[in-house]
């Protein structure tokens, strides 16, 4: 399809300053193609939130964003560990982050609700030991 | 696109020698060299003044007034900015620099510092009345201000709606002379000494406000020679004209405007790349909820950092701690209604680094700059008179540049020209 855009970006948990990349350079195009400043909010934020815990629980992973005229849709894949219960990791304040992480200002347990909250839908499959795709969608 | 924003910063073309260092270091990439000229594309600019700083030929200037405006006007009053105390050693009187600036041919000196301290107070006040707009951002530095309209729109809401001190400043300046001498406002000059180029833009081309009551802007560094031989002249005897107090002169460094909120609940940061740093981190929620405030500065050391001073920002800055020893936490000020120090217009963002002005012709543009910077080294060289391959290939997608600009490119179609005329010549 012409008017569909796709990125794709490799999360990588060598490095965690570099932890934000993919979200940061998708804000950028979203800018340049002239995105309503509202949806590139919800999509830098619910983007980070995700990239994050793909860095501190599943080891990295593969981000592809896609955008069309209608909506953009965010599918973030790892191989980690799964969630053993989504519904738990659902609610808001609840952590399984280790402490370095916590004194770096993560694992306040706001990821995966931040991550509801600013997207139109969000898609949950995981299994335990195998891995998580998360898929958002945004409307424009 | 509204191309009607008119910077400060402009070119000498004749000490131009269109090199690559100014391209290089402006961060809203605004400047490309075209025909061996820099060419700065205005609505771009957010008058930083790091290409001033980093031309090495001096071919950056910043449009200002000069002192002999002064003659235009029945009575003149000038505003120094708390910046112009940092720049003089061993001040341990205020009045002796507000002598000092009277003699170089002003009737009265008002403190911009002085009204600083009346907009720490509203800004306290805004921020107690404001916490849906948290963190709060500055809106001292007119460069960070423009920065945030054309870059950060989801920020433009959390920018502090007042004037700035030096705007405050002549407001209350031009009552005072109006009063005093029963002069028309025609009639009085009000004279800002200005430490960078933005506040020059900020006066002619305010944001949040209709018109600015500043009439001139000099640069601090044009009128310092002067001014240090005026200063000895009165250090003796001088005038006691100080009118402000620790808070209103620490808006010179980064820090000081935070300070004045009398809260620790704040972010303060100063040069240009950290401020988009932290703006970035904003933008996508990376700060605590309960966070009042960020002071951001474009300047290193923040105004004692501008390009139109004469010291060093840091020797600058222990030079203002020094002055403000002598000095009380503050002075006391007349009551000033809201009305004279809230923004008037609201700020709207202007998305001057938009492709196209609609998502189906935008996304097109960004696929053909993809496609193109495969076809580029990535050697980010500046030698095509953009900054980075990624600039040029948006440029040609603009229709402002072409493919051969690029010298690498270039160098393969003249090896391919004459591969192909030593087949046709048969050798």
């Amino acid at each position: 399809m012409p008017n569909l855009m796709e990125l794709k970006y490799q999360v990588s948990n060598e490095d965690f300053t570099r932890a934000g990349e993919a979200s940061s350079d998708v804000k950028k195009k979203l800018k340049q193609l002239g995105v309503s400043p509202d949806v590139i909010r919800r999509v830098a934020i619910a983007l980070y939130e995700g990239e994050i815990n793909m860095v501190i629980h599943a080891y990295g992973g593969e981000i592809t964003v896609t955008i069309s005229e209608e909506q953009i849709t965010m599918t973030l894949a790892d191989r980690g560990p799964g969630i053993p219960d989504i519904d738990k990791a659902m609610q808001a304040g609840f952590s399984t982050a280790p402490d370095n992480v916590r004194n770096l200002g993560f694992g306040a347990g706001m990821g995966l609700p931040n991550m509801k909250k600013n997207s139109d839908t969000i898609d949950i499959s995981t299994e335990i030991g195998v891995g998580t795709t998360v898929v958002m969608t945004i409307n424009l | 696109m509204d191309n009607s924003y008119d910077n400060s910063v402009y070119l000498l073309e004749n000490q131009c020698k269109g090199c690559t260092n100014c391209i290089k270091h402006c961060p809203t990439q605004a400047i490309r060299v075209r025909n061996n000229k820099a060419v700065i594309t205005k609505n771009k600019c957010i008058d930083c003044g790091e290409c001033i700083r980093i031309c090495p030929h001096h071919a950056k200037k910043a449009k200002r007034d000069f002192i002999d405006a002064i003659k235009q006007y029945k009575y003149t009053v000038a505003l120094p900015a708390p910046s112009l105390y940092a720049q003089v050693n061993h001040l341990d009187d205020v009045n002796i620099i507000l002598t000092g600036i009277k003699k170089l041919g002003f009737d009265d000196v008002f403190e911009v510092s002085a009204a600083a301290e009346i907009i720490s107070e509203k800004s306290r006040e805004y921020i107690a009345e404001n916490r849906d707009k948290w963190p709060v951002i500055s809106t001292a530095c007119p460069t960070v201000v423009r920065l945030v309209q054309v870059r950060f729109p989801n920020l433009v809401d959390n920018l502090l709606p007042l004037i700035t001190p030096a705007e405050l400043a002549a407001k209350l300046a031009r009552q005072i002379a109006m009063d005093e001498t029963g002069l028309k406002s025609e009639e009085i000059g009000i004279f800002f000494l200005s430490p960078c180029p933005s506040k020059v833009t900020a006066a002619k081309n305010p944001i949040g406000y209709e018109k600015s009551d500043i009439d001139h802007v000099l640069a601090i560094k044009d009128i310092y020679p002067a001014l240090i031989s005026a200063m000895t002249e009165v250090a003796a005897n001088p005038e006691d004209l100080v009118r402000s107090g620790k808070i209103g002169i620490s808006w010179g460094i980064t820090g000081g405007e935070a300070a004045g909120l009398l809260s620790d609940s704040y972010v303060a940061a100063d040069g240009i790349g950290n401020v988009i740093s932290v703006l970035e981190d904003l933008e996508d929620d990376k700060f605590n909820k309960d966070l009042e405030f960020i002071e951001l500065n474009a300047c290193n050391g923040g105004c004692v950092g501008g390009v139109m001073t004469v010291e060093n920002p840091f020797a600058a800055k222990a030079k203002l701690q020094h002055i403000r020893k002598y000095l009380p936490v503050t002075a006391p000020h007349d009551e000033v209604d809201d009305d004279k120090t809230t923004w008037t217009s609201d700020v709207e963002y202007e998305p001057v680094f938009e492709l196209a002005d609609n998502l189906k012709e935008s996304m097109a543009k960004m696929a053909q700059i993809d496609a193109l910077c495969e076809e580029f080294p990535g050697l980010d060289c500046g030698c095509c008179g953009a900054p980075t391959c990624k600039a040029l290939a948006e440029d040609i997608v603009r229709g402002v540049a072409k493919k051969r600009d690029c010298i690498h490119i270039l160098r393969e179609y003249i090896n391919k020209l004459s591969d192909d005329i030593s087949i046709i010549s048969g050798d």
